[in-house]
């Protein structure tokens, strides 16, 4: 479904991604793992169109993305840091997300789910970084798209709001969705992820699932088996 | 933030408009004092505004550009957002007491409408050069500094700059050449307009006459909008430009 080709991306002379070949199939979810700075979110962003490759193709569904902007309508993201207009109440950032995408929302329920009824009428720049994250991903996961990109999901939330997250996902992953997330907490990527992709300077470094990727490493759990990854290179 | 600060630079000309008009008591002395109030004031607010808004709104920015919107129409819709306000604060905060006074039984009500028509023009083209330079610069403070230095340079030493060119050059004719620098520079450009259309080009001396032969015709008046429109299209141009190799 996804297809990138030999991805190349460099800021200053900082090269980020180095010729990245990535095929995502459809359905199921996917985590991209990496050490900080090895390019997940410069992946992503580039696959929204919102970082613009040097070089490189990323097709969807067998159709290029770049310069095009259409086919965001079939993707719902979660940014890594939740950055809104300070002045807007939770209420009006909504609605005007809505407004933006020609799509049905259901925001209702994922307001009660995550009680942010309280929160409706208070200006976004008030609110705490973890209830920040709640609106993130009603926004997110409002609308019906084929594509989810998760970046960071976990960040502030209480363990409530993670229980409810992780059903979220697997109520989504259900529906057949492809569901793309990035994250540094193993114990909720081993729980939820069928695959790993795992970036290291740029480039894909192992792609299979969780159990290959613990028997390639020898290691009994994922935190030791991505350890070992990421200094096995180093040395 | 960009509302509340329109009204209170609507407010601002609202009052000026009055002010001058009660102490002047005559509406052509109220427009050549305006006149170089507006020349000056409005690149700046259009610089100081173009730039604030494009750093503050770069989260929201963010928000927009995952959602199924073309680039160009977001950043668009920022750039006319802003300089739309702008010129209806101008036009009605200056239109208001003007009107008030009774400036449709004035003759000056010709003047009066180009002094209105060339702040407007002011605005979108400072918005936009604000635009292209905050685009440049990821740096805030950086994009700041440039963005004024910008606007003292045109509102200032552009004109220490030419008339230090016509000390040096005095011996040969300038006319023209003076014709075509002010062309390059929109606050001289609307400046000259102006002047000669309030006819105090006697002022000017000979180079005046030339100006006025040029600018005071119907052909020199389209031309330095045409001009003017010209300053607005290229900087807009290259925003868009811009933007489709810009990393958020």
């Amino acid at each position: 479904m996804i297809q990138i080709n030999n991805l190349h991306k460099k800021f200053g002379k900082l090269v980020v991604l180095n010729g990245l070949d990535l095929e995502i199939n459809s359905g199921g979810i996917f985590a991209i793992l990496g050490p900080n700075g090895s390019g997940k979110t410069t992946l992503i962003k580039s696959i929204l169109g919102m970082v613009i490759p040097n070089a490189g193709d990323i097709k969807i569904n067998e159709q290029s993305v770049l310069k095009e902007w259409e086919y965001r309508n079939q993707i719902n993201y979660l940014p890594q840091i939740a950055n809104f207009p300070a002045n807007l109440s939770v209420k009006e950032l909504i609605a005007m997300v809505k407004n933006l995408r020609p799509k049905k929302a259901n925001d209702t329920d994922l307001i009660k789910l995550f009680s942010l009824e309280p929160f409706l009428d208070k200006k976004l720049g008030n609110l705490s970084g973890g209830t920040k994250q709640k609106v993130n991903i009603v926004l997110t996961f409002m609308f019906d798209s084929e594509l989810i990109i998760l970046d960071e999901p976990t960040t502030g939330l209480d363990p409530i709001a993670l229980i409810h997250l992780k059903e979220l996902i697997q109520k989504e992953k259900s529906k057949g969705k492809t569901i793309l997330i990035t994250s540094h907490i193993m114990s909720f990527v081993e729980e939820v992820a069928g695959e790993i992709v795992f970036l290291l300077d740029g480039e894909i470094y192992f792609k299979g699932s969780i159990n290959d990727l613990k028997k390639q490493t020898n290691q009994v759990d994922l935190e030791h088996a991505i350890a070992n990854l990421i200094t096995k290179e180093n040395v | 933030m960009r509302s509340r600060w329109s009204y209170v630079y609507f407010a601002f000309y609202l009052a000026l408009g009055f002010v001058l008009l009660f102490l002047n008591n005559d509406i052509n002395k109220a427009i050549i004092t305006l006149l170089n109030i507006i020349i000056v004031l409005t690149p700046l607010i259009g610089t100081i505004f173009g730039v604030m808004y494009f750093y503050n709104s770069k989260e929201f920015t963010e928000l927009l550009l995952a959602q199924p919107i073309k680039r160009s129409t977001i950043f668009l819709g920022q750039y006319l957002g802003i300089s739309i306000s702008l010129t209806l604060s101008l036009v009605l905060g200056l239109g208001i007491p003007f009107l008030m006074y009774g400036l449709f039984k004035s003759s000056a009500i010709f003047d009066f409408g180009l002094l209105l028509v060339v702040g407007s023009f002011l605005n979108f083209i400072f918005v936009a050069l604000a635009f292209n330079v905050a685009l440049s610069n990821v740096n805030k403070i950086k994009g700041f500094g440039y963005a004024i230095l910008m606007w003292l340079f045109l509102a200032v030493i552009y004109d220490g700059l030419f008339l230090i060119s016509l000390i040096v050059f005095n011996e040969y004719p300038l006319d023209k050449y003076s014709l075509f620098a002010t062309m390059f520079n929109p606050i001289d450009l609307s400046r000259i307009l102006i002047l000669l259309k309030l006819d105090i080009s006697a002022l000017l001396g000979y180079t005046g006459a030339v100006f006025k032969k040029f600018f005071g015709t119907n052909f020199g008046l389209f031309v330095s909008l045409f001009v003017m429109v010209l300053w607005v299209i290229f900087p807009v141009w290259r925003i868009n430009r811009k933007l489709r190799k810009k990393d958020f």
